[in-house]
C-alpha cells in the first residue's frame, strides 16, 4: 500500500468565466522513503494537486477524486477537524517564498513551538528545547538566540530552514516541498536541497518535490511525474526519464534546458508538437 | 495594505521619536500663528465684546486696550501670547472672566468620556464585524454589514442624533434628551468622568442616570468611526487572508479560529490601529455636532458657543489646545504603529 | 493560483481603457445603484422648478406643520407635509438638491484645483518648496476639519459661499498629499526620464507627462471629497454658519426644524434622509471607482 495514493484527481476553480480545470484526472502515488518529483511549467497545476491533498485550496475550488488515501485513510471523507490532526503532523508542506510564508508579526520561536504544542503537546521549556534541537537539525546552530528573531531579520535561506524545521518537527511521514528553492540564491538552493535529501534519508519519510527545474529533479528524485496543463504527460523513474523520454512534451522540456542547446536559439516547449495526454480534450 | 518600511528609515525607536518631534516643532509654531491670526482677523472688537451691553467710555477703552496689549505691534502681541502660553497661561475668557485653561480642564473630561465611550463602541463592534465579514466574504452577512457600514459612513450625524432622540426619547421615552446626568444629582466632580465619579460615590442611581445620558450621544459620535473601522478591518483582513503565512498557518493544522484570530488578525490590526488613531481628529469635529445636539457640556459645545459669543480668547486658545491634542494623539499613534509592527520595532 | 483566468485583458482592443473601466465598475451592483440614484438627483436638481409641485418659498398659512399624506390630519396637497410656516416640504427638498450638489461640485473643483497644483509643485520640485507646502498642509490637517471650517466661516461671515470656501480649504490638503505622493512615485519612472531627455519643459513634464498618470487616485479622492463637502456644508448649515434661512438647503432646514422634532418629526426626518441618500449614492460610486481604478485590488 502506498503512503499517499491518489486516483483520478480533478480540481476545478469557479471563475468569472466559468469552470477552470487546473488539474484533470491525475494519479499520484508515493511510498515511504521515496522521493517523487512532480515537474511542469507554471500553470500546469502541479502545486494545486498537492494543495488539494493538504486541504489548502480556496473555497472556489472543487476537488474530486476516485481515491485520495493517506496510509489507507480516505482524506476526502474526513471531517476538517480530523484532517487537521494529520495536516502539519504526518503530512507537512513547505512553500516557495520562505520569507512570505513566515508570519512577520511573530517570532520564529513562537511559530515553531506552536506546531509542537498543537500536535505533540509540548509547551514551555520542553517545546523550547525541542525547537532549538530542530533548528540545529536544519543547520541553524545559534538556535537558542534565533528563537527570539522575527522573519524579517533573517535571510531567505534561513527562513526556508525554519520552514523545514517546522515541517519536520512532528516527524512527518510525508513532506511536500513546493518549489522550495525557486526564490533562493543559487548557492543557497544547493544547501537547501542537500538538507532536504539528507533529512529524507535520515528519517525515511516520503518526499514530494514540486519543481520546474530539471536539475533539481535529476539531483533528488527517484521517480518523476511530468505534468502539463493539468494532465499527466508521463511517469517514469528518473533515469529512464532523462535517457528515454516517452512523451514529446518531456522531450521538449529536456531540449529546452540551456545545457542541451544546439545552435543560436534555445528551443522552447512550443516548438514541439506533441500529442495530448490520454483523456485530455485539448 | 501591506505595511513595508521605507528603505533608509531609521529603525531605532528613540531616534525615530526625536525626528518626529523635530518635525513637529515648526508645525506647532504654525498652528499657534494660525490660531493667533484667525482671532485677529475675526470681525468685531475684542474690547467692545468684553464690555458687553454696557458699552465703554473712550478713555476706559484706551486703558483696556493698553492693559490687554492690543496697542502693541501685532508681532509683539504674538510673542507675548506665545510666552504666556508656554507658561501655561492661555488667557482669560471674555465671557466668563475665568482662565481659559480652567474652563478647558473642567469641560475636557466630559468630551473625553463621550469620545472614549464612542470609540469603545466602535472598536467593540467594528473589529469583530469586519473580521467576520472578511472571513465570510460574499455572504449575506458580509453584504449586510458592508451596506450598513457604508450607510453609517455616509451619515449626517447631527440628523442621526435627532432621529435617535425622536425614537428613543420621544417615542419610547427611554433616554433623556440632554445633559450628562439628571439634575437631581449633585456630585462634586472627583475625576470629572461621570461614570467613574458616580461609582466612586457608590451612588448607583446616579450611575444609571449618567449611563442613560451617555448612551445616545456615544452611539451618535461612534457611528462614523464604527463604519470606518468595520470597513478597514474587513479590507485589511481580506488582504492578510491571502498572504502566504496564513496558508502556512493552515498547513500546520491549526484550527480556522486560531488561524484567523491569531495569525491573520495580528497582521490586519496594524493598519486598523492607525485608522483608529486617525479618527481622533474627526471625533473632535463630531463632538461639536454631538455635543450641540445633546447639550453635552464638553469642549465641542464650549468652542461653538464661544465662536457665537465672539469670545476671542477662548476660540484662540481652544483652537491651539485642540490642535495640540490632535497632534499628540497622531504622534502616539505613529509610535504605537511602530511598536506593534515588528518590522519597524526590531532591527 | 488559478492561472490564465484573465478574460478581459486578452479580448480588449486598443483604446478600450474606458470599456475595461466600465466592465469593472458595472460588476459592482452597489456602484450602479449609486450612479442611478445620483443621476436622478442631478436631473431633479437641474429641473427643480419644473419637478417641484410648488415654489420652495411660498407659505401656505392655512396648512402649517401638516404631516405627510400617509399620516392622520394630512393635507392632500402636500405629499411630504409642510414646515412650520406652511411651505411644501417636497418642493423645498427638491430645490435643496440644487444647493447640495452645487456645493459638492464647486467645493471639489476648488479643492482639486488648489490641491493638485500644490501637490504637483511639492512632489516635482521637492526641496524647500516641498517642505514649505507640506508644513502648511500639516498645519491645516492638525485642526479638526469641521472646527477649522467653523472658525473660517466665523472670520469670513456666515453664508453659503463662505462656507464653501472654508470647506474647500480644509479639504484640499488631502489632494495635495495624494498628488505629491503620486508625483514622487511617477517622477523617477523611465517614461518621465525619456520625456525629460527629449527636452520637455518643467511645465510640460508636470502637467502633461506626469499628472495624467496619477488620475486614478485623484478621481477616487474627488468622489470622497464630494460627499464630505455635502456633509460638512450641511453640518455648517445645521450649526447656523452655512446657508442662511429661508434658503432650502438641507442642513439649514434641519436647523430651523430642530425645535419641532418631537411635535413634527417629518420636518426633521426628510431633509436628513435627503442628505443621507445623496451622500450614500456618491460613496457607493466612490467604492465602485476605487475598485475599478485601483489596479492592486482589481483582480483579487
Amino acid at each position: 500500500m502506498p503512503l499517499l495514493d491518489i486516483k483520478n484527481l480533478t480540481v476545478s476553480f469557479d471563475t468569472s468565466v466559468g469552470l477552470f480545470k487546473a488539474v484533470d484526472g491525475i494519479d499520484v502515488a508515493v511510498d515511504n522513503s521515496e522521493v517523487l518529483a512532480i515537474v511542469g511549467e507554471s500553470g500546469s497545476g502541479k502545486s494545486v494537486a498537492m494543495l488539494a491533498v493538504m486541504g489548502l485550496l480556496p473555497a472556489t475550488a472543487t476537488v474530486t477524486a476516485d481515491k485520495m488515501e493517506f496510509e489507507g485513510i480516505d482524506l476526502l471523507k474526513m471531517s476538517p477537524h480530523d484532517k487537521r490532526q494529520i495536516i502539519g503532523k504526518d503530512i507537512a508542506m513547505i512553500f516557495q517564498e520562505p520569507v512570505a510564508s513566515l508570519n512577520p508579526c511573530f517570532t520564529v520561536g513562537f511559530q515553531l513551538e506552536e506546531v509542537l504544542g498543537k500536535h505533540l503537546g509540548l509547551h514551555g521549556r520542553a517545546a523550547r528545547e525541542r525547537a532549538v534541537e530542530l533548528l540545529h537539525l536544519v543547520g541553524i546552530t545559534d538556535g537558542a538566540e534565533r528563537l527570539g528573531a522575527y522573519p524579517h531579520q533573517m535571510s531567505g535561506g534561513q527562513c526556508q530552514r525554519v520552514m523545514i524545521a517546522m515541517a519536520i518537527s512532528c516527524n512527518p511521514k510525508l513532506l511536500i516541498a513546493d518549489e522550495p528553492t525557486t526564490a533562493l540564491d543559487v548557492t543557497i538552493q544547493k544547501q537547501i536541497l542537500d538538507l532536504l535529501v539528507q533529512l529524507q534519508l535520515d528519517t525515511g519519510m516520503g518526499l514530494i518535490m514540486i519543481t520546474h527545474d530539471m536539475g533539481v529533479v535529476a539531483e533528488t528524485a527517484d521517480r518523476v511525474i511530468v505534468q502539463y496543463k493539468g494532465h499527466k504527460m508521463e511517469e517514469a523513474d528518473v533515469l529512464s526519464l532523462f535517457e528515454n523520454p516517452k512523451s514529446n512534451y518531456t522531450r521538449a522540456l529536456l531540449s529546452a534546458l540551456p545545457e542541451n542547446a544546439v545552435g543560436d536559439r534555445l528551443p522552447t516547449v512550443s516548438d514541439f508538437v506533441f500529442e495530448p495526454a490520454p483523456g485530455a480534450r485539448a | 495594505m501591506a505595511v513595508r518600511v521605507a528603505k533608509g528609515k531609521d529603525p531605532h525607536m528613540l531616534n525615530y521619536l526625536l525626528r518626529r518631534l523635530a518635525l513637529i516643532v515648526p508645525t506647532i509654531i504654525g498652528i499657534s500663528i494660525c490660531a493667533f491670526a484667525f482671532v485677529r482677523v475675526l470681525p468685531g472688537d475684542p474690547i467692545l465684546a468684553m464690555a458687553g451691553q454696557h458699552g465703554v467710555t473712550p478713555e476706559r477703552y484706551e486703558i483696556l486696550k493698553e492693559q490687554f496689549g492690543y496697542n502693541l505691534p501685532i508681532w509683539q502681541q504674538y510673542f507675548d501670547y506665545l510666552g504666556s502660553v508656554l507658561q501655561g497661561d492661555f488667557g482669560i475668557s471674555l465671557a466668563t472672566k475665568r482662565p481659559v485653561i480652567n474652563e478647558f480642564l473642567a469641560l475636557f473630561p466630559a468630551t473625553i468620556e463621550l469620545a472614549l465611550t464612542a470609540m469603545f463602541l466602535a472598536v467593540l463592534i467594528g473589529i469583530p464585524a469586519g473580521i467576520f465579514a472578511a472571513v465570510k466574504r460574499g455572504s449575506w452577512f458580509d453584504q449586510a454589514t458592508m451596506g450598513v457600514a457604508l450607510t453609517g459612513y455616509s451619515m449626517p450625524i447631527f440628523w442621526w442624533g435627532l432621529l435617535l432622540i425622536i425614537f428613543f426619547s420621544g417615542y419610547l421615552g427611554w433616554t433623556p434628551v440632554s445633559g450628562r446626568i439628571a439634575l437631581s444629582f449633585f456630585l462634586r466632580p472627583i475625576t470629572g468622568f461621570m461614570l467613574i465619579d458616580t461609582l466612586l460615590y457608590g451612588n448607583w442611581p446616579a450611575f444609571v442616570s449618567a449611563l442613560r445620558h451617555l448612551i445616545l450621544p456615544a452611539v451618535v459620535l461612534g457611528t462614523i468611526p464604527l463604519a470606518v473601522i468595520a470597513r478597514q478591518t474587513r479590507s485589511a483582513m481580506l488582504e492578510v487572508l491571502g498572504e502566504d503565512y496564513v496558508r502556512t498557518a493552515r498547513a500546520k493544522g491549526l484550527s480556522p479560529r486560531r488561524v484567523v484570530n491569531i495569525h491573520a488578525l495580528r497582521n490586519a490590526l496594524i493598519p486598523v490601529i492607525t485608522t483608529i488613531g486617525l479618527q481622533v481628529g474627526l471625533l473632535m469635529g463630531g463632538a461639536i455636532l454631538t455635543e450641540t445636539i445633546f447639550t453635552w457640556p464638553g469642549i465641542g459645545k464650549w468652542m461653538i458657543d464661544s465662536i457665537f459669543k465672539r469670545d476671542y480668547v477662548v476660540v484662540q486658545s481652544g483652537l491651539l489646545i485642540i490642535a495640540l491634542i490632535v497632534m499628540a494623539v497622531n504622534l502616539l499613534v505613529d509610535l504605537l504603529y511602530a511598536f506593534i509592527n515588528p518590522r519597524i520595532r526590531v532591527q | 493560483m488559478a492561472p490564465s483566468t484573465e478574460p478581459v485583458a486578452t479580448t480588449s482592443k486598443p483604446a478600450s481603457g474606458l470599456r475595461e473601466f466600465w466592465y469593472y465598475f458595472s460588476v459592482n451592483r452597489g456602484a450602479v445603484i449609486g450612479l442611478t440614484v445620483f443621476t436622478l438627483l442631478v436631473l431633479m436638481a437641474i429641473f427643480a422648478p419644473w419637478v417641484a409641485p410648488y415654489s420652495p418659498d411660498i407659505q401656505y398659512r392655512d396648512a402649517l406643520l401638516k404631516p405627510p399624506i400617509w399620516e392622520a390630519g394630512s393635507d392632500p396637497r402636500f405629499i411630504l407635509g409642510t414646515d412650520p410656516v406652511g411651505r411644501d416640504m417636497l418642493s423645498r427638498l427638491i430645490h435643496g438638491a440644487r444647493y447640495s450638489l452645487f456645493i459638492g461640485f464647486f467645493v471639489v473643483i476648488g479643492a482639486l484645483f488648489v490641491g493638485v497644483i500644490l501637490g504637483v509643485l511639492a512632489g516635482y520640485f521637492r526641496g524647500w518648496v516641498d517642505v514649505a507646502i507640506m508644513r502648511v498642509m500639516d498645519i491645516i490637517l492638525a485642526f479638526p476639519s469641521l472646527l477649522l471650517a467653523l472658525v473660517l466661516v466665523a472670520i469670513l461671515g456666515p453664508g453659503l459661499f463662505n462656507a464653501m470656501i472654508a470647506i474647500a480649504i480644509v479639504l484640499q490638503p488631502h489632494f495635495a498629499r495624494l498628488v505629491r505622493a503620486a508625483v514622487m512615485a511617477e517622477k523617477n519612472r523611465e517614461y518621465v526620464t525619456a520625456a525629460k531627455l527629449s527636452g520637455a519643459s518643467h511645465f510640460r513634464l508636470m502637467l502633461i507627462t506626469i499628472l495624467p498618470n496619477c488620475l486614478g487616485p485623484i478621481i477616487v479622492q474627488a468622489t470622497l471629497s464630494f460627499s464630505n463637502a455635502i456633509l460638512d456644508a450641511a453640518a455648517l448649515g445645521f450649526l447656523g454658519m452655512g446657508a442662511q434661512p429661508p434658503t432650502p438647503e438641507w442642513g439649514t432646514m434641519l436647523a430651523t426644524a430642530r425645535e419641532f422634532i418631537l411635535k413634527a418629526p417629518w420636518v426633521v426626518t426628510f431633509p436628513g434622509l435627503a442628505i443621507l441618500i445623496t451622500v450614500l449614492a456618491i460613496n457607493l460610486i466612490g467604492d465602485g471607482l476605487r475598485d475599478a481604478l485601483d489596479p492592486k485590488l482589481k483582480r483579487s
